[in-house]
């Protein structure tokens, strides 16, 4: 027997299950990598389904096609489920899948934890999107559910969804954990931090975030379920508690959550384009340190998202200039890829385009995030449209075209066939004018008086609210294309090289397109 | 290559951004200037950091653009392979610091102005309920709701929208211009927010807490604002709509308001017929009643318990009351005593009992003004 084991051609042989149980019972990174990108889709176009249902209703002033009720447990799981279903997992998936094969890993470090991290998600939503048929409806008080409106006017269903943020907690914390241990004691001989690629930077700076500020979430939802059930009163001000508190909690693990969808994004984003530039990233440890910088300051800006609550004047000023420092870090990562494009020689594949829309518009993301940051003026923009433009532009074509980039770029390594070049450009062309075309007359509406999470609205902003919501709907369906994109790519297609993209460069592209099902047996040097 | 990617944008304005262009208003696409002194410094700062951020915007992106368009592969076969500047980045990280600090030291100061508590001549606490907003002159004892006064016809598609649906109540609040007024803003069940563009007041209504907002406005005028913090089903259907007038027309609208609280008091004495209370108390329940328990008292299943057929409607009077006055512990079911006249009250009972035929099931009781008053006499509030 021992002699079978100790086979040098083991890896060869070793190739996956055959079935269902390949994917049930798996705990091979790029099998689980795969699993999670596909639930993340999925998600994505679950989530995105009922972003229509809210575009198309407020496409014209007046209640046309859902009720008040039924929109507001709309916009709630459209937040929870492209948030916890669709950016978090799609960012595990690509940890899952990339992590290894850069750091010169045969796995992940806890593959059978890796395993059930993954496999309880689909539980998770599956409970969170059962409540959509209990009496009472589905949650109803917005992904932010800020007490009392979650506790003792939620409808009953709310036990279920405190019940599935507990096991999204769980999956992302054991996510975080698996990360974090791989990158620490899996790499390469040589590869020492510093020269990590940024993509793992990115990603074991955000499992740190995970750590801290999951279980807050878990603490936040856990003083729901006792004020609903065991008659505490937390957050109860008839039983002594305060509304308030919960929403300190609450965005202590808001916000650093935030930069847990755009950290990774900025690791993807500084690969795509030293890649098709084909020059090495500019300033990379500078760009690790931003990340860094970026990571501590969002445990101390949390109360940003609450100037109006009534804080006392040194606080507001407190986190009105803490907030407003994060723009120094951030700038210099934009400052460095536009260096890094600068005197290169580049190319426009499509995730390149992605790549590059992602800088703009993040960049304008950003902008409104400082002028956000003005607390006088947040008065006037707090819980408008202003707002709403403001996080879909840091999450579509932020977070969500850096998920969209990686995939473009990293796909002919994953399956071995290059993705149509024209499709995937149209692909990008129809997102990248319709992101914008859906989101960006948010900003005007928003500044002229719309409040956020309205089902019906005055008669001034009628036009704009129908343009976004023709914009919605086109970016909708050109997701759709993505999707036929991909399948067309798994399915078959241009042989990929290993190397892929000229001036790729990275352990991963050592690799043969696509890698074997076990990679790294032997770690390989890094000098 | 180029080209297409031109045609494409061409397309794209052709198709998309023109006819929009000259067809949208352009007039509501920015902040409002307001109504008053803090309201113009707030839009003089948000103007200030916007165009810094433009500025900002086309120095980095016309670097990027540049870029772009000079380092091809075409055009720059030969890529640099420079990756370090220590100066360029300590560089970037001062000057935009310093950019930062010229932002920040505007911004302190209106929030210093802005923070202000001291008393105003005119002192009125805001309450916010599901869904509508209560206001309490301090000094005068005046205590009203504030109701959407919208059609629900117009809502939902019936008749034609008027020019200030969804932004129209049925009672301003109303205050003098030139005059300090101060509000104290608070909530009775869930988290609401009290938000006037046009004075740059926004301050959640949050129960348990009194946060304080003042303004000083300028001109007479019809100001209108909404509720801002997510409150449930109702949340975007409960306008605030402020009244500012010259301070005799305000002297006038307060005796006004004295001499109709006493009108009132003596409506309650009257002997009303059964037809009245159902008459009164059908126009009660579709104002205050409806958006829960809805106009075919069937209620929301799980949510809001329906009222035809309920056996406290149909048997139990005391109760009945009762539920009426105190509201309902822990669900969205307020007390109204506070809300509604005695008149209004003891209608609104009256008709749940008659409509939706309860008048041939229960105990076919009817409710007097009195007997609300007498209510009240006995469970004397604090």
């Amino acid at each position: 027997m021992s002699a079978v084991i100790e086979s040098h051609e083991h890896d060869h042989h070793h190739g996956p299950a055959k079935g269902l149980t390949r994917w049930i019972f798996t705990t091979n990174h790029k099998d689980i990598g795969t699993l999670y990108l596909w639930f993340s889709f999925t998600m994505f176009l679950i989530g995105g389904a009922m972003a229509m249902i809210i575009r198309a209703e407020l496409f014209q002033p007046g209640m046309q096609i859902v009720q008040p009720e039924f929109y507001n447990q709309m916009l709630t799981l459209h937040g929870l489920i492209m948030i916890f279903g669709a950016v978090m997992p799609a960012f595990v998936g690509l940890a899952n899948w990339l992590v290894p094969m850069m750091v010169g890993a045969p796995d992940m470090a806890l593959p059978r934890m890796n395993n059930l991290s993954f496999w309880i998600l689909p539980f998770a939503f599956f409970v969170l999107l059962s409540s959509l048929f209990m009496e009472g409806g589905a949650p109803n008080f917005g992904w932010t559910f800020y007490a009392p409106l979650s506790t003792t006017y939620a409808p009953p269903s709310v036990t279920f969804f405190i019940f599935s943020v507990h096991i999204m907690g769980a999956s992302s914390i054991m996510g975080a954990i698996n990360v974090i241990v791989t990158i620490m004691n899996m790499r390469a001989p040589g590869m020492t931090l510093m020269k990590m690629p940024l993509f793992v930077w990115s990603w074991l700076i955000t499992a740190y975030l995970l750590i801290a500020v999951m279980p807050v979430l878990a603490g936040a939802v856990t003083m729901m379920l006792m004020d609903i059930h065991f008659g505490t009163s937390f957050f109860n001000a008839a039983g002594g508690g305060d509304p308030v508190l919960f929403q300190h909690v609450f965005w202590f693990f808001g916000h650093p959550e935030v930069y847990i969808m755009i950290l990774p994004a900025f690791g993807i984003t500084s690969h795509i384009i030293s890649t098709f530039s084909r020059k090495p990233l500019f300033g990379y440890s500078s760009m690790v340190w931003a990340l860094a910088s970026i990571a501590i300051l969002s445990f101390v800006v949390w109360a940003h998202h609450m100037f109006t609550v009534g804080m006392p004047l040194a606080a507001e000023l407190f986190f009105m200039w803490a907030t407003m420092l994060i723009a120094v870090p951030t700038g210099v990562k934009v400052f460095n890829w536009v260096a890094t494009m600068f005197k290169g020689s580049i190319t426009y594949e499509t995730p390149m385009l992605f790549a590059i829309a992602f800088v703009v518009l993040f960049t304008i993301g950003g902008f409104s995030g400082l002028m956000l940051a003005i607390t006088p003026a947040d008065f006037q923009y707090h819980d408008t449209y202003f707002v709403v433009a403001h996080f879909h532009y840091v999450l579509v074509p932020g977070a969500i075209f850096s998920i969209m980039a990686a995939v473009y770029y990293w796909i002919p390594k994953w399956t071995g066939n290059m993705y149509d070049e024209r499709l995937g450009r149209l692909h990008f062309w129809l997102s990248f004018i319709s992101v914008n075309v859906t989101f960006f007359p948010q900003h005007w509406i928003g500044l002229a008086g719309m409040p956020r999470r309205y089902p019906d609205y005055a008669l001034q902003f009628a036009d704009w609210n129908m343009v976004s919501t023709a914009g919605a709907f086109l970016f909708g369906l050109s997701q759709i294309l993505f999707l036929f994109i991909v399948l067309k790519t798994v399915r078959g297609g241009k042989k990929a090289t290993s190397q892929v993209w000229e001036g790729a460069e990275g352990l991963e592209w050592t690799l043969d397109s696509p890698p074997a099902y076990h990679t790294f047996t032997t770690p390989p040097k890094v000098s | 290559m180029k080209l297409t990617y031109l045609i494409k944008l061409l397309v794209f304005v052709g198709l998309y951004a023109l006819p929009v262009l000259g067809y949208a208003d352009w007039n509501a696409l920015n902040m409002t200037e307001g109504a008053t002194e803090v309201s113009k410094k707030v839009f003089d700062l948000h103007m200030l950091i916007f165009w810094i951020c433009v500025v900002i915007g086309i120095v980095v992106f016309g670097v990027m653009f540049y870029s772009m368009y000079a380092f091809t592969k075409k055009k720059n076969p030969n890529p640099s392979s420079f990756h370090e500047s220590t100066k360029l980045e300590i560089l970037w990280t001062v000057i935009p610091f310093i950019i930062l600090v010229v932002m920040a030291i505007p911004a302190t100061n209106v929030l210093k102005e802005i923070y202000n508590d001291e008393e105003g001549d005119v002192n009125i606490q805001v309450v916010g309920y599901q869904w509508k907003w209560q206001y309490k002159y301090l000094e005068d004892g005046i205590n009203f709701f504030s109701n959407l006064s919208t059609d629900q016809d117009e809502i939902y598609n019936k008749i034609p929208k008027g020019e200030h649906y969804l932004l129209e109540v049925d009672q301003p609040v109303v205050i003098p211009v030139g005059k300090k007024v101060r509000f104290l803003i608070t909530a009775n069940d869930v988290i609401h927010s009290w938000w006037v563009p046009d004075f740059a007041i926004k301050q959640d209504a949050i129960p348990g807490f009194i946060n304080t907002a003042w303004t000083i406005v300028e001109e007479p005028g019809l100001y209108r604002g909404n509720c801002t913090e997510l409150c449930g089903k109702n949340h975007g259907f409960m306008p605030i709509v402020v009244r500012a007038v010259e301070q005799n027309d305000f002297d006038n609208w307060v005796a006004e308001k004295k001499q109709a609280a006493f009108e009132l008091a003596q409506l309650t004495e009257k002997d009303w017929s059964v037809e009245e209370l159902v008459s009164n108390g059908e126009t009660v329940f579709l104002k205050n009643c409806a958006a829960c328990h809805q106009v075919s008292g069937q209620g929301i299943p799980g949510i809001f318990p329906a009222l035809a057929g309920s056996e406290i409607v149909l048997n139990n009077k005391p109760r009945n009351i009762e539920i009426l006055m105190e509201g309902v512990q822990g669900a969205a079911m307020q007390s109204f005593a506070n809300q509604l006249s005695e008149v209004d009250i003891a209608s609104v009972i009256t008709y749940t009992r008659k409509a939706w035929g309860n008048g041939e099931k229960g105990d076919k009781e009817i409710v007097i003004p009195k007997e609300i008053l007498e209510y009240k006499n006995n469970n004397k509030r604090s």
